[in-house]
């Protein structure tokens, strides 16, 4: 079948940007998107242009490299689904799929539909960890946990670190980025200790990197290809209210968000 | 070159204890002084920066993805085999180290497999201890499954997600040392060269991918966790970017490379669907726990699978191995289905592909206990092609997975130049000739959390380090060499794209050193290597500058690195004249097809260094010694 | 490592209301506040339905409450104050987040309500200002004489002009929209949620709404339709 992309260039955080439309011939309903891409980015080369930067690795949904808004949709119109499994049958020949980078303050645009994610490391970084050392684990049966309990911890745990949450947040919130690691630490035993004090830090970092504010309409969890319930965002809150509520001296410090960086 | 494997004497159950006892310490308030280049944040190069952080020493790492939490490691599925026995199903580090040997088909090296069992518990209980929700029972104790054919279950497993959660412990433990100052992350950034220095490895040549800048970085020991090759075939179930340049920059820079031409092949992965094809989407191998394995009997029946009666299918392995059915070894499997659909068996549009029906089971298991199973492959699958796998069988085809060869090491992990070490896939030591299900990721992270903390500190407490910066002569040879690369790139603006290269030389990899290999093919496929490598550096073309991201060109100086490395896996499968694990030459097989191995002649690992760019690889031989395990045939009847 | 002051060194209270996450608490608990006030104001108002000496007598006990009345005046004006002021301020950052916008942006997953709270606030507010002046201070009660202390005749003479009673329902219609968005995600922003209970939450919300919704604008349309006189 027959498309026309209609995809974001720009060379870099400095220049200008704009739309340019590239019909594909020859489009595989078989393909993934970023297949398409590849497609049209060969022959871009063979015609001497300089081909659509996008960002990819794995290709089977889990690292969370890839991803761009299609069509005003964040990873495209499939539910549960990153760009790279996204394939082309759920179009039509003839159709026009508008390409857009993810649009957030907090993620700087690097080229064409790659941007600076760097932000969500940052607030992994502040506390999204249980602090113990190699060599001090006990027995991994010492501490039991429920099936309950372990699976509550993983659906938060699936979440990839795309940021398909943050560009489909009207915000541009990362609150559900942020729920889903507190959620997934937080539920579990081992994580217990260092609760309130991760929600903090995990927190004040949120801040400090320009994401917005979360008004539970639920466009991330929508949009999120783990499907990450929306809840995780109230377990964060909790932890968060519950932690502001106590004295506390030894508050963690933040790290330097990515656009005062740059 | 002798090799000198510096494995201790006496009884291998002692002989890490005794290893470590006798490794020299490094003074607590000294180790900060030391710095420490770690390249690749999967689980082995992650796990080792977050160890080596937590120890106090000075630590940079690199990786070329924009956040250390992109590692393909994440990919793993099945699980993480651990010699813990909760079942109590006669489970023991040795029955561990045993299998594990025998499924390599004896060419791993004793003393490593066995201290890798050794380690395997402890990481399920850092792991745990890191918040890993690993699966649970009712009662709130740790889950096991069987997996890829063993007879015990030692498998532990986070749904279908294992190795993204391992990763993310590693990656979590590192964000914590990068947070406190002992590691300092560089993302998006590929190593290009090794800095060696008066015979040691002392620093790297990096290339930052965003604007192209090339840099020197100085240390005192360099750890190279990069991954596999499986990418030389273009058509791998590796990530896009997954790349063999580290290892193999290291390798011209005196490292030795280890059995390059033991390359596994997974049987259960989604087959090609056109030329398009980018990668290939593994199908965890807990399936064919549950799913049988068929073709039709007859030649090119083209019949829809729920149209081909019974008494017309051919349950290939259930016929040829009747004790272990669909669960024998992945090269046994991928074997079988390449020979029948080479005889036209196959199925499918390609008619490269064969059945994996699950019929069976959902009518006596119900369809729910299916779903509890399998349900997010399942899912998967029917997102990639559009086929229901609770109605219509799957369609697998085996691909290249992963890579048991790569750089020399000794027991310390370290190469054959001083001062680098080489962790997880990236190294050839503890699978042999082939790999077992869900024992990558406990290689990667044995070697990362508890082998190399100790052996680098051994390295640096016994040696000294006068100072070196970026204006060394061989710091400043080595940039030149990469700047030369990438400007030569760069200015033959021929008619070829970088793909159409690689994807060709994929094919002619896969069609002579895939599954099955003969003397000749690999003599025709060295010959059309090198042909086509000749035409690469006349008619490729790489678009953009050097200067800001610029895929193509990544790939570029990637696949020129391939070329080289593809010739050497040939050369490698053609001196090997014996059948073993995933290296299955046709000339050396049992009357009824299987591997035959040639212990008196080829028990050896085969170390191969750098002659020049002309010359011929040169041969070095590690003698392989059997103490505990004795060599046997495979059966899997 | 370069760090920022962000929480360090400061008070508990501000660095609270400095997060999103504190300002949204107190959009949520001033909303509590304000749903507390919609309920008490409806329950009153339907003593619409009884005779007019009940309301009337309900209206001058609470115009004689004293110091009470002045209290509770105040802490609403609070409550109404700062959950403007952190909505307002919620709004900028949001905005700021966001500088360059999508060319295309489709909703997949979230209420119409949600994703207008944004207009129906506002619009509320001025609805409660114009009701203000109408009711409470009978400044403006179009094409008829209010009349202070009837409070039933002022509600039957002020609804029976057909613009007020629709500007009214229209705005009642609007609370409703925002409460049925509001009355769920107060529970989100302030940690209450789970799997199992969250769902039941946002069908209550929408189900309260309607029945408030239903019990204020009972009243114009009786009028309209002369049921009360």
């Amino acid at each position: 079948m027959k498309l026309t992309l209609k995809i974001w260039r720009q060379k870099s955080s400095n220049d200008k940007g704009a739309f340019v439309s590239y019909p594909v011939d020859d489009v595989d309903p078989e393909m993934s998107i970023l297949e398409c891409l590849d497609v049209l980015n060969e022959s871009l080369i063979l015609r001497g242009e300089v081909p659509v930067a996008f960002e990819h690795d794995c290709r089977e949904g889990i690292c969370g490299s890839c991803g761009f808004v299609i069509n005003g949709v964040a990873h495209g119109p499939e539910r549960g689904t990153t760009a790279c499994q996204l394939t082309m049958r759920h179009f039509k020949n003839g159709d026009e799929l508008t390409l857009e980078p993810w649009r957030a303050k907090a993620f700087p645009l690097i080229k064409d539909l790659v941007v600076n994610r760097r932000a969500l490391d940052h607030i992994i970084e502040a506390g999204g960890y249980i602090s113990v050392s190699t060599g001090q684990a006990p027995d991994g049966n010492d501490i039991l946990i429920g099936k309950e309990i372990a699976d509550e911890s993983m659906d938060a745990a699936a979440c990839i670190g795309c940021g398909a949450c943050v560009a489909a947040c009207p915000n541009a919130s990362a609150a559900l980025f942020t729920g889903a690691k507190i959620t997934h630490l937080g539920t579990l035993p081992q994580g217990e200790p260092e609760r309130e004090r991760r929600a903090l830090s995990m927190v004040a970092q949120m801040n400090a990197e320009n994401f917005g504010n979360c008004t539970s309409i639920g466009e991330c969890t929508g949009a999120c290809p783990k499907e990450i319930p929306l809840e995780v965002i109230a377990n964060m809150n909790h932890d968060y209210v519950c932690a502001s509520f106590k004295r506390r001296d030894d508050l963690p410090s933040p790290v330097a968000p990515v656009v005062e960086r740059a | 070159m002798t090799l000198d494997a510096r494995i201790p004497s006496g009884p291998i159950e002692e002989a890490w204890d005794k290893a470590c006892f006798d490794m020299k310490l490094v003074n607590p308030s000294n180790k900060r002084k030391h710095n420490i280049i770690v390249v690749g944040s999967g689980l082995a190069g992650g796990s080792a920066a977050a160890s080596l952080g937590e120890l106090g020493y000075n630590v940079k790492c690199f990786c070329f993805q924009d956040t250390p939490r992109r590692a393909h490691s994440i990919a793993a599925q099945g699980g993480i085999n651990a010699a813990k026995n909760y079942p109590n199903d006669g489970e023991s580090i040795f029955r561990l180290f045993y299998d594990t040997v025998k499924g390599g088909d004896f060419r791993a090296r004793e003393g490593n497999v066995y201290r890798l069992a050794q380690n395997s518990g402890k990481i399920i209980d850092q792991c745990v201890a890191q918040g890993v929700p690993f699966a649970r029972e009712y009662g709130g104790s740790l889950s096991n499954r069987s997996f890829g054919g063993a007879q015990v279950s030692r498998t532990f497993y986070a749904r279908g997600q294992t190795g993204q959660q391992l990763l993310l412990g590693a990656y979590q433990a590192l964000e914590r040392q990068i947070h406190a100052g002992s590691v300092t992350m560089v993302p998006r950034t590929e190593m290009q060269d090794l800095i060696v220095v008066d015979g040691k490895a002392r620093g790297i040549v990096a290339r930052n991918l965003l604007t192209g800048e090339l840099t020197v970085h100085i240390a005192d020991a360099v750890i190279l966790a990069t991954g596999g090759y499986g990418n030389v075939y273009y058509l791998s179930t590796n990530a896009k970017g997954s790349n063999a340049t580290a290892i193999w920059r290291a390798y011209k820079r005196g490292a030795l490379f280890a059995n390059p031409c033991f390359t596994q092949i997974h049987p259960t992965c989604i087959p090609v669907s056109g030329d398009y094809q980018s990668k290939l989407t593994l199908m965890s191998e807990s399936l064919r726990n549950d799913g049988r394995i068929w073709v039709p009997k007859k030649k090119g029946d083209t019949r829809p699978p729920n149209e081909i009666p019974e008494d017309e299918r051919d349950y290939y392995l259930e016929r040829r191995y009747p004790s272990f059915g669909n669960l024998v070894p992945r090269d046994v499997a991928s074997r079988n289905a390449k020979t029948l659909c080479d005889e036209g068996y196959g199925v499918g549009k390609s008619g490269l592909g064969v059945y994996l029906d699950f019929s069976e089971s959902i009518a006596r298991l119900g369809e729910k206990t299916i779903r509890e199973r399998y349900g997010n492959l399942f899912d998967m699958y029917e997102r990639i092609t559009d086929e229901n796998p609770y109605k219509v069988p799957m369609r697998i085809y085996p691909a290249i997975h992963y890579t048991m060869g790569g750089l020399w090491v000794d027991y310390q992990l370290q190469s054959t130049i001083p001062g680098l070490f080489v962790l997880g896939e990236a190294n050839f030591s503890d699978h042999g000739a082939n790999r077992l299900g869900a024992s990558a990721l406990m290689q990667g992270l044995s070697d990362g959390y508890f082998i190399i903390p100790n052996t680098i500190g051994n390295y640096l407490a016994t040696n000294t380090f006068p100072k070196v910066d970026a204006s060394n002569p061989a710091a400043q040879e080595a940039i030149q060499a990469v700047k030369t690369k990438i400007d030569k790139l760069l200015s033959i603006k021929g008619k070829r794209t970088v793909d159409s290269f690689h994807r060709e030389l994929g094919k002619i990899l896969w069609d002579y050193c895939g599954m099955a290999r003969t003397a000749q093919g690999l003599q025709v496929a060295i010959g059309k290597i090198r042909t086509l490598r000749e035409e690469y550096w006349k008619n490729v073309t790489v678009p953009g500058s050097g200067s800001d991201l610029n895929e193509s060109l990544e790939k570029a100086s990637r696949v020129a690195d391939y070329f080289e490395l593809a010739e050497l896996l040939c050369i490698d499968a053609l001196d090997r004249n014996e059948s073993c694990g995933g290296h299955f030459r046709e000339e050396y097989q049992t009357p009824d097809g299987e591997a035959q191995r040639d212990d008196e002649h080829y028990s050896y690992v085969a170390a191969w260094g750098y002659a020049g760019p002309d010359a011929a690889p040169e041969l070095n031989k590690e003698p392989l010694e059997f103490h505990y395990v004795h060599p046997s045939q495979r059966s899997y009847k | 490592m370069a760090t920022t002051q962000v929480v360090s060194n400061q008070l508990h209270p501000i660095t609270f209301w400095q997060s999103s996450n504190g300002k949204k608490v107190v959009m949520a608990v001033t909303g509590v506040m304000m749903f507390g006030f919609v309920c008490g104001h409806m329950l009153g108002n339907l003593q619409m339905y009884e005779a007019p000496e009940h309301i009337n007598a309900y209206g001058h006990f609470l115009h004689n409450l004293g110091e009470l009345l002045w209290i509770e005046r105040g802490v609403m004006l609070l409550a109404i104050a700062l959950h403007i002021l952190a909505a307002v301020q919620l709004a900028l950052r949001s905005q700021a987040a966001r500088p360059i916008g999508y060319s295309r942006s489709e909703a997949i997953n979230s209420s119409y309500a949600s994703r207008t709270m944004y207009w129906s606030g506002p619009i509320v507010l001025a609805f409660i200002i114009f009701h203000l002046l109408q009711f409470t201070a009978g400044y403006l009660h179009p094409h008829a004489q209010f009349v202070a202390g009837d409070v039933y005749g002022n509600v039957v003479s002020g609804f029976q002009v057909w613009w007020v009673s629709a500007w009214y329902i229209f705005a009642i219609c609007l609370l409703g929209l925002h409460l049925s968005h509001g009355l769920w995600s107060m529970f989100q922003s302030v940690g209450l949620a789970h799997p199992r209970i969250s769902p039941i939450l946002r069908k209550a919300a929408v189900a309260i709404a309607t029945l408030i919704v239903l019990g204020y604008i009972s009243i114009p349309i009786s009028v309209l339709l002369g049921f009360i006189k």
